[in-house]
């Protein structure tokens, strides 16, 4: 466990999770639940593609169910996680399961994301790094990282002058204040991602407000994930 | 926060304060939050483990490995029918509830892990057993959890507390740990005595390999849960009788942090070495590997 925070007794007494491993189990609710977030909308298909650990120990460890609840937006302490399945079913969500490997450079409890929903699709990589805390590696092509422990606004948009004046402009309109931000190019063309995480969550429509802006292709926000 | 036992035990002594108190305040001004939000999702956690103390004992748990086959609900249906186990009242019901809350966890129920999921047992199940037996409130509860929690805190800051870093010793000897010291002070033992109480927890589990069958946290990790009450009750008895650990309580979380270091990486959670690789849990291994490759 590695967060970077004084310790608290909540976090020996604690966190309430749903069992049998924080990082198998609460882990790939979070990794679930911030794939749901990245694309903004429900879910109806999703391909998981579990690697290393994740897909040696995964079904014994329930964490393909425990990815499947996430995307279905329940929390790591949710007892219906264990039914996931049955209720993706009822939601609407396909769901299919493969193993991959992902190369030695890859965390043992890796796992490949790709999900659509009736208008978008997106593909995000992460891990499992123990105590429940996960990392984004990988988002819609970009290599990026981020946790989840703070609320976290991501933007795909034009690779031009200006744009993180703008968006930090902007937060700072709303009272909301930068903890960190990343940015990072597209090898391939004229776009970048930009990762802000804040101290304040961030109001959905913000997101909506950002996405008209002609050079934004992409925004989302993705909640602070709570017990 | 705390880094040593023996800061907070001179802290609690120069105020006259039990350790509880000193923790809590502690938390209030990590946190910077008042002092009933903090109570209040202690005493929310203290609902949870009471669940998961009982889920076992009601039905039997099977999970799906295989592994976990509802021995919780056979060991409370033996005590139920009158038996008369070689533990005694207190210690075999809290071994049941270990087993229970353990068991919940392999089931994918809803547990608070004490520091860890693979050792969520040893806590919950004393401080219950205790409730029923000798009629602690829940306030009283709730103050045990704080001195469980700031004796986690200094074993997190001096040392490890998951099987991955340190072997079994670091989460199951932790959560003996803590929960030693809190019972202490529950039976009001001093602050001195529930830091000694921490000290002979720990350090009759200084060792213990973390090797589980198929890499899954069942088997032997339940029973690690038993036996990890034995322990905290045993330390905390002598504690309460006066007898002192002659090795301070810090310096035996920094044994136990070496000793993990020179454990080999097979002995720490990778399901290489000791009882994961024995025939037997090879074999078992083997089927749950050919199950996992359905999807």
């Amino acid at each position: 466990m590695s967060a970077n925070r004084p310790i608290s007794v909540f976090d020996v007494i604690g966190p309430v999770m749903v069992g049998p491993s924080s990082s198998h189990t609460a882990g790939a609710v979070r990794l679930g639940l911030i794939a749901r977030a990245a694309l903004g909308e429900p879910p109806v298909q999703a391909q998981l593609s579990l690697h290393g650990s994740f897909a040696r120990t995964g079904r014994g460890h329930g964490t393909h169910l425990a990815l499947v609840a996430g995307l279905l937006g329940l929390s790591p302490s949710d007892e219906r996680i264990r039914h996931s399945l049955h209720l993706a079913e009822e939601a609407g969500l396909q769901v299919t399961f493969d193993t991959i490997d992902l190369g030695e450079e890859a965390h043992p409890n890796s796992v490949l994301i790709h999900v659509q929903g009736p208008t978008q699709s997106l593909s995000l990589g992460g891990a499992s790094i123990g105590g429940g805390l996960v990392e984004v590696t990988q988002l819609q092509g970009y290599r990026v990282h981020f946790s989840g422990e703070l609320d976290t606004l991501i933007l795909i948009a034009d690779d031009q002058p200006g744009t993180v004046n703008t968006i930090s402009g902007w937060l700072a309109g709303h009272q909301i204040n930068i903890a960190t931000l990343r940015v990072k190019r597209n090898e391939r063309g004229g776009q970048a991602i930009m990762i802000l995480e804040t101290d304040q969550p961030l109001p959905i429509p913000l997101t909506q407000g950002l996405e008209s802006l002609p050079w934004v292709h992409w925004a989302r926000t993705i909640p602070r994930i709570k017990e | 926060m705390f880094h040593s036992l023996a800061e907070l035990v001179q802290q609690a002594q120069a105020r006259a304060l039990p350790l509880w108190e000193i923790i809590l305040e502690g938390e209030i001004k990590l946190s910077d939050e008042p002092r009933s939000v903090i109570w209040n999702r202690m005493r929310q956690r203290l609902e949870v483990m009471r669940r998961s103390t009982g889920q076992g004992l009601e039905a039997p748990l099977h999970s799906l490995s295989g592994l976990t086959r509802g021995s919780a609900h056979r060991f409370w249906n033996w005590l139920e029918s009158g038996a008369q186990p070689l533990s005694g009242p207190l210690l075999s019901r809290a071994i049941a509830r270990a087993l229970s809350v353990s068991e919940t966890n392999a089931c994918m129920g809803c547990i608070v892990a004490t520091p860890t999921a693979g050792a969520s047992g040893i806590l919950p199940a004393l401080l219950f057993t205790l409730q029923e037996q000798r009629g602690f409130s829940d306030e009283q509860l709730i103050q045990a959890l704080f001195t469980a929690g700031g004796v986690g805190v200094v074993i997190l800051h001096r040392a490890h507390v998951s099987g991955a870093a340190g072997g079994c010793q670091a989460e199951t000897g932790s959560a003996a740990a803590m929960t030693a010291a809190a019972i202490v002070e529950l039976m009001g033992g001093s602050p001195a005595q529930a830091s000694h109480a921490a000290a002979i927890a720990l350090k009759n589990m200084l060792g213990l390999v973390c090797d589980p069958i198929g890499g899954l946290v069942e088997a032997p990790c339940t029973k690690r849960n038993a036996a990890g009450v034995a322990q905290a009750l045993v330390a905390a008895d002598l504690a309460l009788a006066g007898v002192e650990s002659l090795i301070p309580a810090d310096e035996v979380i920094d044994a136990m942090r070496r000793i993990g270091n020179h454990m080999d990486e097979s002995l720490r959670e990778t399901a290489e070495g000791g009882l994961a690789a024995t025939p037997t849990a090879q074999q078992l291994t083997q089927q749950i590997w050919s199950k996992s490759h359905e999807f």
